[in-house]
C-alpha cells in the first residue's frame, strides 16, 4: 500500500482553504453590476390569492423588477425526478409545482413575488409595498387529519390529498404468516419532521451574457449536471449547452442541496430578462419555509412471531407527509427507501408495507441524510423491541435468533433487495463488547442508587446507498439514470487531473479520490487534483446524495483508470518492443513480465504526449485522457451494530447520553479519519433527532412554530458524548472497489438506538414506547403519566 | 457616519450606513468573506470574531459599534502562508467537513484557549455550544480544540 494510498488516514486537502476563510461559496461571489433578488412568501399555510398589486414596490427606490405568477406563466413549474406508481400501477398525482405561487399558496413560506433590486436592502424594502389580497383558507398540517374524510383539500384533482396509495410486499403470504402467529406484537410511532439546516444557507447567483445567450448559475448544489437538466431544460427552456452550473464549496447539504429550487430557477431567468447577474442568498428563517424538510410518518407496525421468537411476517402501513407540493426526489423517499428496508438484517420471510403518500400545507420533504431508511429502521428496530418486551426476551437473543447468518449472502429478501455481504453477528459481537453490555446491570444499579433512571438500547441494521443501478432506479419510477462519470486526464508531465461527477460538499472528495486514484496509478496521491461542480469541467454525472460518491463515483474512476492503464500497457508495449499482453502494471510501472525492461507511468505519459519514433500513431491515438460511465450492478447494504446508553432524571425528566458505540461495515475503508468523522456526524444528527429536533406546525392555523434555531433545537457540542466508533469490514461485491458507503449509517441508526436506550430507561414505569424527541418534556410528562397507572394497577 | 477601525493589522477610516452589522460590512465591504453568516438570530455562531482580543458574533454589533476597535477575522489569524496553532490542530485532528461553520468555530476557540487555557472536556464543549456545526458531531472539533490549546499553552 502507498503511504497515501487506500486505507490511509491521510490528512485533508481542502482544510487549509476553509481554514483561513478562503473557502468560497456562492454567498462570496461578487459580480459586477450583480441585482439582488427577495423573495415575498406566503404567511398563510392555505389561501387563495385574490389580487396581488405591485405597482408601488416597483416603483420604489432602486427596484428594477418585481415578478408575480403573471410573469412567469410560460414557463414551466419545478420538475420532480422521480415518478412513482400506486399498488394499482396508476402514476403518482404530480400537480404543477409553480415557480412562484399562482391563484393560491398551500404553505407558509410558498413564494409569491420575486422583488430585483439594486440591493438586498432595496428589495425588501419594496417587499413590504406589496400588496396581496388573500382569502384564507383552512389549512391541514398533519399528515393524519389530511387523511380523513373534510380535510381540506390542497388540489381540487388530488381527492382526499392522497399523492399515491403505494405498497411493497406480498399482502396474502403476510396475512397468511400472521394467521400463523404464536403473537403479534404492535406499535404506533410518529417519525417527527425536521429541518435538514445545512449551515450554509441556499445561494443562487446567475448571469447571462447577451452576446453569446450563455447562462451561468452559481448555486448550492449537489448535483451541477441534474441541475443544469431540470432548472435549463425543464423549468426554463435553456438548452444544456447554453447553461453552465457551477456549485463551487458547498457548506453542506445533507439532502436539502439534492432537491432543485424555484429560486434557482428564478434567478436564472431574471438575469436573462434584467441582462444583469442576479443573486439571492437565504436567510436561516426563509430556509426553514423553503429548503426541503425531511422524515414526518404516522405509522402502525405490526410482527408475527412464533412461539420460539422468530420473525413470520411484518406488517407496517405508514401515513407519509409530503408537503405542499411534490419536491425533486419526494415521491421516492418514503416509499422505494422506506419499505424495501423493512427486512432488515432478519430472515423475515414475509413483510407487505403500504404507504398512503399525503399533501399537506407544509413545507415540501425529501431526502434527509438517511432518507427513507432511518424511518424503516426505526419503525423494524423499535418494533423489535416491543415483540422482545412481550415475549420476555433478551433483546440481543431475539435479533440474533433472527439475524440472516453470514453464510446465507448473497441474500434475496421479500422486499426486493438483494443483499450481497454482510456479518451481521460480527458487529453485533464488537458492539456488545466496546459498550460493555454485560455489565449494564451493575451501571444501572450505580445509576439508580443516585436516583438516576439508565437505560441502554441496541440497534442492530442494514441500509441500501450507492444509489443507483439505473435499471432498477428506472422501474421504481427514476426519471433518469443514476451512474456516475469520471474523466481521468493524464497530463503530459505525469501528473493527474480527476473530473468527478460526484459534488464534495464536506465529504473529502479532493483527498479521498485523489488517495484511490494515487493507489490505482502508483504515483502519490499529492500528483492527482480532483475537480468537481462544474457542468463546463466535469462529464455529466449525477452528484452526491444516498452514500453514493465512494461506491458510485469512485467506481467511475477506478473504471477510467483502468482504461488509462490499459492504454499505458499499448504505449508500453511499442516502446519496450514486447507484446501488449506482456506488459504488466504494477507501482507505478509498466514493465515486460519477467523482465527488468519498464517504464514509469510519467514516461508512459510523456510519450503519449510527445509520441518517439517508436510510437504507432497510425492505430493508437497519442494523448492520455479516458471516461468512463459506471452503473452499478446493485445496491451496497452498509450494516452494523449501534448501542447507545442513557440516564434520566425522572424528576426533572432531563436525559444524559452517557455513551455511544457505533460499529458499522461500511467495506473498504479508503481513509479511516474520513470514515469517522462521516458516522460521528451522522449518529449526531439522527441524536439530533431523538433529542431535540422537532420541526412543529401549529395544528389550528398552519403557522411554522419552529422557525429559527432559539425554536428548533439543533445538537450543541455540550449536549452529546464521544462516539466510539469502529468498522468491521465486509467488502461490497457489488463494486470494484469494494466500498458501501459510510454517509448516512450514523443516521439511520442513531434515532432508534437512543430511543430503545430512553424506553429501556422507563421500563419500570411501563412504558412501552415514547415518540421523539426525548425532551425532558416529554419524559417527565411519560413518568408522571405511567406513575398513577401503575399505582392503580 | 464616520468610523476608524483596525482590521487584522490594517487601520480602515470608513463611512458606514447605521443600520449596518459588522459582519455584513466585513463581508461586504472589505471583501473578508471568511466570516460567514449561517443565521438571523445570533445562535450559530459562524460570523464569530475578534473585537479587542475577545470572541465576538459580528452579527451582533452594528458597523458603528466597532469604531476604534481593533479586529481580527479568520483571515488575519495568520500570516497568509501560515497556519494558526488552532487551524493546524483543525486539520491535523479532522476538526471540519464542509468548513462553513469553521471560521467562527477557529475563532472561537482561539479566545477559548487563551481564556481558560488548560480547559476540560467539558470546558470546551460548554464554550462551544454557542458555535453550532451540523458535520462533525463536534466530537473532532473538542479533540482539535483540546490539541489547539495545548499547542498554544507549549508556545
Amino acid at each position: 500500500m502507498a503511504q497515501d494510498g487506500i486505507g490511509a488516514a491521510v490528512r485533508r486537502r481542502e482544510d487549509r482553504r476553509f481554514l483561513t476563510g478562503r473557502g468560497k461559496y456562492v454567498h462570496d461571489i461578487v459580480l459586477p453590476r450583480q441585482l439582488h433578488a427577495v423573495f415575498l412568501r406566503s404567511p398563510h399555510a392555505h389561501a387563495e390569492i385574490v389580487a396581488i398589486d405591485t405597482a408601488a414596490a416597483a416603483a420604489s427606490p432602486d427596484v428594477v423588477a418585481v415578478f408575480t405568477a403573471d410573469d412567469v406563466a410560460g414557463l414551466n413549474g419545478v420538475p420532480c425526478a422521480w415518478g412513482i406508481a400506486g399498488k394499482d400501477g396508476r402514476p403518482m398525482k404530480e400537480p404543477k409545482h409553480p415557480l412562484l405561487a399562482s391563484g393560491k399558496v398551500r404553505h407558509v413560506g410558498d413564494p409569491v413575488a420575486m422583488i430585483v433590486a439594486e440591493s438586498v436592502a432595496a428589495a425588501k424594502n419594496a417587499a413590504e409595498r406589496i400588496a396581496i389580497e388573500y382569502r384564507a383558507l383552512p389549512a391541514v398540517t398533519e399528515v393524519a387529519e389530511a387523511a380523513k374524510p373534510g380535510a381540506p383539500q390542497l388540489y381540487a384533482d388530488v381527492p382526499g390529498n392522497l399523492c399515491c396509495d403505494w405498497a411493497v410486499g406480498d399482502a396474502a403470504a403476510t396475512a397468511a404468516a400472521f394467521a400463523k402467529a404464536h403473537h403479534v406484537a404492535k406499535l404506533d410511532l410518529v417519525n417527527t419532521r425536521l429541518v435538514p439546516n445545512a449551515m450554509e444557507p441556499r445561494a443562487a447567483l446567475a448571469d447571462y451574457e447577451p452576446a453569446t445567450g450563455d447562462f451561468t448559475l452559481y448555486t448550492t448544489t449537489q448535483l451541477p449536471h441534474v441541475a443544469r437538466v431540470l432548472i435549463g431544460v425543464l423549468m426554463l427552456g435553456i438548452p444544456e449547452r447554453k447553461l453552465r452550473v457551477v456549485a463551487p464549496d458547498v457548506g453542506g447539504g445533507f439532502g436539502s442541496k439534492q432537491v432543485v429550487y424555484c429560486e434557482e430557477g428564478l434567478v436564472t431567468w431574471a438575469a436573462g430578462r434584467l441582462g444583469r447577474p442576479v443573486k439571492w442568498v437565504a436567510e436561516r428563517s426563509e430556509a426553514f419555509v423553503s429548503d426541503a424538510q425531511g422524515r414526518d410518518h404516522v405509522t402502525h407496525a405490526e410482527l408475527a412471531l412464533d412461539r420460539d421468537g422468530k420473525f413470520l411476517g411484518l406488517r407496517v402501513s405508514t401515513l407519509a407527509n409530503i408537503g405542499g407540493y411534490v419536491s425533486t426526489f419526494g415521491p421516492n423517499i418514503p416509499t422505494n427507501l422506506y419499505g424495501p428496508l423493512l427486512a432488515g438484517v432478519y430472515t423475515t420471510p414475509a413483510i407487505y408495507c403500504e404507504v398512503k403518500v399525503m399533501f399537506t400545507n407544509t413545507v415540501p420533504t425529501d431526502a434527509y441524510r438517511g432518507a427513507g431508511r432511518p424511518e424503516a429502521t426505526y419503525v423494524l428496530e423499535r418494533l423489535v423491541d416491543v415483540a422482545a418486551r412481550d415475549l420476555d426476551l433478551d433483546r440481543v437473543d431475539i435479533r440474533r435468533r433472527n439475524f440472516i447468518p453470514a453464510n446465507a449472502f448473497p441474500y434475496q429478501t421479500p422486499v426486493m433487495l438483494h443483499y450481497d455481504t454482510g456479518d451481521h453477528e460480527a458487529t453485533l459481537a464488537k458492539a456488545l463488547e466496546l459498550s460493555r453490555w454485560s455489565g449494564f446491570a451493575e451501571r444501572r444499579r450505580a445509576a439508580a442508587a443516585r436516583g438516576r433512571l439508565r437505560g441502554i438500547g441496541i440497534v442492530t441494521y442494514i441500509e441500501a446507498c450507492g444509489l443507483a443501478p439505473s435499471r432498477i432506479a428506472q422501474q421504481l419510477g427514476a426519471r433518469g439514470g443514476l451512474f456516475e462519470s469520471a474523466n481521468v486526464r493524464v497530463n503530459p508531465s505525469g501528473d493527474v487531473t480527476v473530473f468527478t461527477g460526484a459534488h464534495n460538499h464536506g465529504q473529502g472528495h479532493e483527498t479521498v479520490f485523489a488517495q484511490l486514484v494515487g493507489e490505482l496509478l502508483g504515483v502519490p496521491s499529492d500528483s492527482v487534483e480532483i475537480v468537481h461542480g462544474d457542468t463546463a469541467r466535469s462529464p455529466f454525472g449525477l452528484g452526491t446524495y444516498g452514500s453514493r460518491s465512494a461506491a458510485v463515483g469512485g467506481a467511475a474512476i477506478a473504471k477510467a483508470v483502468g482504461k488509462i492503464i490499459d492504454k499505458g500497457r499499448k504505449i508500453a508495449g511499442h516502446l519496450l518492443e514486447a507484446s501488449e499482453q506482456d506488459i504488466e502494471f504494477k507501482e507505478g510501472y509498466f514493465g515486460v513480465a519477467g523482465t527488468d525492461r519498464r517504464k514509469s507511468f510519467a514516461e508512459i505519459a510523456g510519450a503519449a504526449y510527445t509520441p518517439p519514433p517508436s510510437y504507432p500513431l497510425e492505430t493508437l491515438e497519442p494523448g492520455l485522457e479516458e471516461t468512463a460511465f459506471y452503473d452499478p450492478v446493485n445496491f451496497t447494504f452498509p450494516g452494523g451494530c449501534h448501542v447507545a446508553e442513557v440516564e434520566i432524571d425522572p424528576t426533572t425528566g432531563a436525559l444524559e447520553v452517557v455513551s455511544y458505540v457505533a460499529v458499522d461495515d461500511v467495506g473498504t475503508v479508503l481513509n479511516p479519519m474520513i470514515v469517522e468523522g462521516q458516522i460521528h456526524g451522522g449518529v449526531v444528527q439522527g441524536l439530533g433527532q431523538a433529542l431535540g429536533e422537532n420541526c412543529v406546525y401549529d395544528r389550528a392555523n398552519g403557522q411554522l412554530l419552529t422557525g429559527s434555531f432559539m425554536d428548533y433545537c439543533m445538537p450543541r457540542a455540550d449536549d452529546l458524548p464521544n462516539i466510539v466508533v469502529a468498522t468491521q469490514s465486509t467488502p461490497s461485491r457489488h463494486n470494484p472497489i469494494g466500498v458501501k458507503g459510510c454517509g448516512e449509517v450514523g443516521t439511520i441508526a442513531s434515532p432508534a438506538t437512543l430511543m430503545n436506550a430512553v424506553v429501556d430507561a422507563l421500563a419500570e414505569y411501563g412504558i412501552v414506547h415514547v415518540d421523539m424527541p426525548a425532551s425532558p418534556q416529554r419524559l417527565w410528562q411519560a413518568i408522571q403519566t405511567a406513575v398513577p397507572r401503575r399505582a392503580a394497577q | 457616519m464616520d468610523i476608524t477601525v483596525t482590521v487584522n493589522g490594517r487601520q480602515i477610516k470608513a463611512t458606514v450606513e447605521p443600520v449596518t452589522l459588522l459582519v455584513t460590512w466585513l463581508r461586504e465591504t472589505l471583501g473578508l468573506t471568511g466570516t460567514h453568516i449561517a443565521c438571523d438570530t445570533s445562535q450559530c455562531g459562524a460570523c464569530t470574531i475578534h473585537v479587542g482580543g475577545r470572541s465576538v458574533k459580528s452579527c451582533t454589533m452594528l458597523a458603528v459599534e466597532a469604531d476604534g476597535a481593533e479586529l481580527v477575522t479568520i483571515e488575519g489569524l495568520a500570516g497568509p502562508d501560515a497556519l494558526h496553532p488552532m487551524q493546524q490542530a483543525f486539520h491535523e485532528h479532522h476538526g471540519l467537513q464542509c468548513g462553513f461553520c469553521t471560521p467562527g468555530m477557529v475563532m472561537s476557540a482561539v479566545d477559548l484557549a487563551k481564556t481558560i487555557p488548560d480547559a476540560s472536556e467539558a470546558e470546551i464543549r460548554a464554550w462551544l455550544k454557542g458555535n453550532l456545526c451540523r458535520c462533525t458531531g463536534y466530537q473532532n472539533i473538542v479533540k482539535a480544540v483540546r490539541a489547539g490549546a495545548a499547542a498554544l499553552r507549549n508556545s
